[in-house]
């Protein structure tokens, strides 16, 4: 009998979300044949049989999260299959190679808030029974609700007669216990009309965990650039259709960006950084994610080693990333190691956005909608000229104002001396 | 209304139908002047006379085989097996032939019969008198299978399977004969084939049982209740067609299910009322469905002991269901 566990697919994850299993209790598996989905921050990942046997168990249900290490499924090898395996490969406990992620270890502090989350509210939720399923649904009960009530059966299980019970406790009137502000809680929920609950799929809830993860440990600065994209809007119009036909995809604002971006991290390294208890972690690499709305939320693939890319590079990377993004096919090597994220919410008219960190990186630029605008230039004059915001949120620990604004001013520079002379390739 | 035991109500249900159609009669080993093995038909054959009470060779293909040819032939015959253990050699005629009759003439024929078989064990009957045979015959389609626990249900139900135009399986639990009693409502009292019955009412789990057990679940809920477990008790009554919509109604009220038999488990009774449930009520189930029936093991012992061990008895039910509860 072998234990399969919940794998570490990436550093700075410390849990799991149990998306499909492949193989069901009593499957025959071979090795590095695909065993579960799960799903992890972001992304789903497969995670291959650690050897060949029986599937004799599966310990947590879909949809459950669990902590790396928890023991998720049980395999019985089987004799006959042993010897082919090859010796020297330990029994991949992780599904990817982890080369790719040169980040440094997040600050220990928001990893055990995590762990502590997570590892309480999914025990309890993975043995309910059909009949209290139902009830907690008929009754509305909140999961901070669940928490709350002591389950009576086996193991502190919570029986269909504890909710039952529960909910009579609750229709009670709250004077009655003396709990004037639940009183007047539910008079307010009483007073709207009922709405309907969508329930939160895995992307929601690791959205929800990250962002107030960041908002609480971080504190967030922010401070906005107005760039004169004129250059960069003219250069574009003229190279856009040779582009097209010559690569096959768009060239897009965002690689111009992205390079501006690498620029003003090399000239202010210190934005490319992470916070940590024992000091401001420099990264030597400069790894920039790009957010991508999908279906249902939001992804962020990183374009790795940006600072190596020329202009048209990025964009085949860009492109490449979002278009596997939204086919749900990015890997965790795709999603992992960011060291600095360029938000584009200008396609939809923004003009001031204020992006939450994604951790543990320092910083997060929003691009906001390039308009036209009467402005005033050299000379005097009154021109119509691009203008587009750009607003950096940074991490106020690893840096200050200086710094952020040291960093706007060399990415404006870069763009509004945008020039036919910079090479696109 | 009056105070009976199950084998006088089998009595007076046989005494009724006989005087109220001439065509009803009565066959089986030792029923005439002996009056059955169990006394079920004591005075029958006095009062109906040798053409009505007859005595058969000890041969059971014989009596289901003549009891078939006579239903053919518009009689309602009563066949009875004197130990449910003997029906063996009568499999070919139950099955093969008055299983299907109908099916096979297109429904232009009818096989009115009744096969009365006294099953169960608790009796010190050992292995050729203690078998419970109801599983086997609930799998054929064709036959009904009742299996009554109390004196009224035994006698509304024999009634019904009389009158019923299909042959009918009427399984009266030996042990059950002069240890249960009840009141039996006066005048006829048909008790419908394909009903169950809740024989107490209760909220935190539900007890579901036949025959003998019946009466042992009841005993069991009077002490659940004492530690303040609500039972409720479901008497299937008719094994086949079995009452789908009452377990399935008692498994949704209560979420949490328990099935008594002292049949054998594989391929059993209670299997197939775990399935019903589990296709049907599952959204409702508050814990796994469990059950308490004998163990797979050939026959039942004569050894005290070893009878013990492969009886359901109200000690083992309760410790079950106090499980149950507690999940």
């Amino acid at each position: 009998m072998a234990s399969v566990k919940m794998p570490q697919l990436g550093e700075s994850i410390t849990e799991g979300t149990i998306s499909k299993w492949l193989k069901q209790p009593g499957d025959q598996v071979k090795k590095y044949e695909g065993l579960v989905e799960i799903i992890t921050d972001k992304v789903n990942a497969e995670v291959p049989a650690p050897l060949s046997g029986v599937l004799k168990e599966i310990k947590v249900k879909e949809g459950a999260t669990v902590t790396v290490g928890t023991e998720i499924a049980v395999i019985e090898e089987t004799a006959a299959a042993t010897p082919s395996a090859p010796k020297s490969q330990p029994a991949p406990q992780t599904a990817t190679p982890q080369s790719a992620t040169p980040i440094a270890a997040p600050a220990p502090a928001e990893e055990s808030a995590t762990e502590g989350q997570g590892g309480g509210s999914t025990e309890g939720r993975t043995r309910l029974s059909p009949a209290v399923r139902a009830l907690i649904e008929e009754h509305r009960i909140s999961d901070a609700e669940l928490a709350r009530i002591e389950g009576s059966g086996i193991g502190g299980r919570i029986s269909k007669k504890d909710i039952e019970d529960y909910v009579t406790k609750r229709a009670q009137p709250a004077a009655a216990n003396g709990e004037q502000r639940q009183q007047a809680a539910s008079a307010t929920a009483s007073a709207l009309s009922p709405g309907t609950t969508v329930p939160l799929s895995p992307m929601r809830r690791a959205i929800a965990s990250n962002m107030l993860k960041s908002k609480q440990t971080i504190p967030h600065a922010w401070t906005v650039a107005e760039v004169d994209m004129t250059n960069v809007v003219r250069f574009r119009q003229k190279v856009k259709d040779s582009f097209k036909q010559r690569e096959g995809i768009d060239l897009t604002y965002v690689p111009i960006i992205v390079k501006a971006v690498v620029e003003g991290l090399k000239a202010v390294p210190i934005l490319n950084a992470s916070w940590s208890d024992q000091g401001v972690v420099l990264h030597k690499d400069i790894n920039v994610g790009v957010a991508v709305s999908v279906d249902d939320g939001l992804i962020v693939p990183v374009i790795h080693q940006a600072d190596r890319m020329s202009i048209a590079g990025l964009a085949k990377s860009t492109d490449d990333l979002a278009t596997r993004a939204r086919a749900g096919k990015l890997g965790i090597p795709d999603v992992q190691g960011a060291t600095f994220t360029v938000n584009n919410p200008g396609t939809f008219g923004t003009i001031l956005s204020y992006s939450i960190i994604a951790p543990p990186q320092a910083g997060i630029l929003a691009m906001d909608a390039i308009v036209k605008r009467p402005v005033v230039i050299e000379g005097d004059a009154i021109a119509v000229r691009s203008m587009m915001n750009l607003c950096l949120s940074f991490d106020h620990r690893v840096l200050d104002g200086v710094s952020a604004a040291r960093f706007l001013q060399g990415v404006r520079r870069w763009l509004e001396g945008f020039s036919e002379q910079v090479p696109l390739y | 209304m009056a105070v009976k035991t199950v084998i006088e109500a089998i009595r007076d249900g046989m005494d009724e139908e006989m005087a109220r159609d001439e065509s009803v009669f009565l066959i089986g080993e030792d029923v005439g002047n002996r009056g059955g093995v169990f006394l079920a038909s004591d005075g029958l054959y006095k009062k109906y006379g040798e053409l009505r009470v007859i005595d058969s060779p000890l041969a059971e293909s014989c009596i289901v085989g003549v009891a078939i040819g006579a239903a053919v032939n518009g009689m309602r015959p009563i066949a009875e097996i004197q130990f449910a253990d003997f029906i063996a050699p009568a499999m070919n005629q139950i099955i093969e032939e008055a299983a299907r009759f109908s099916y096979r003439t297109a429904g232009d024929f009818n096989l009115p019969m009744v096969i009365r078989a006294p099953w169960g064990g608790g009796v010190h009957g050992a292995l050729y008198h203690s078998q419970s045979i109801e599983a086997m015959f609930a799998h054929v389609p064709g036959l009904k299978v009742v299996a009554p626990g109390t004196p009224a249900d035994a006698k509304g139900l024999l009634k019904a399977a009389i009158r019923d135009p299909d042959p009918v399986l009427y399984l009266e639990h030996k042990r059950t004969y002069r240890l249960v009693k009840g009141e039996v409502p006066d005048g006829d009292g048909v008790v419908p084939i394909g009903k169950a019955d809740v024989k107490r009412e209760g909220k935190d789990l539900s007890l579901i049982a036949y025959g003998l057990m019946l009466t042992y679940c009841l005993e069991v809920a009077e002490k659940l209740a004492a530690d303040g477990i609500s039972a409720e008790v479901l008497d299937l009554r008719t094994i086949r067609p079995i009452d789908r919509a009452a377990i399935i109604a008692t498994a949704r009220k209560t979420g949490k299910v328990l099935v008594v038999h002292e049949d054998t488990p594989f391929a059993g009774v209670a299997a197939e009322v775990m399935a019903i449930i589990m296709e049907n009520a599952f959204d409702a189930l508050d814990a796994p469905v469990m059950r308490v029936t004998g163990p797979d093991v050939p026959a039942m012992p004569f050894n005290h002991v070893l009878e013990e061990a492969f009886m359901p008895n109200p000690e083992k039910i309760l410790a079950k269901a106090r499980e149950l509860a507690a999940v």
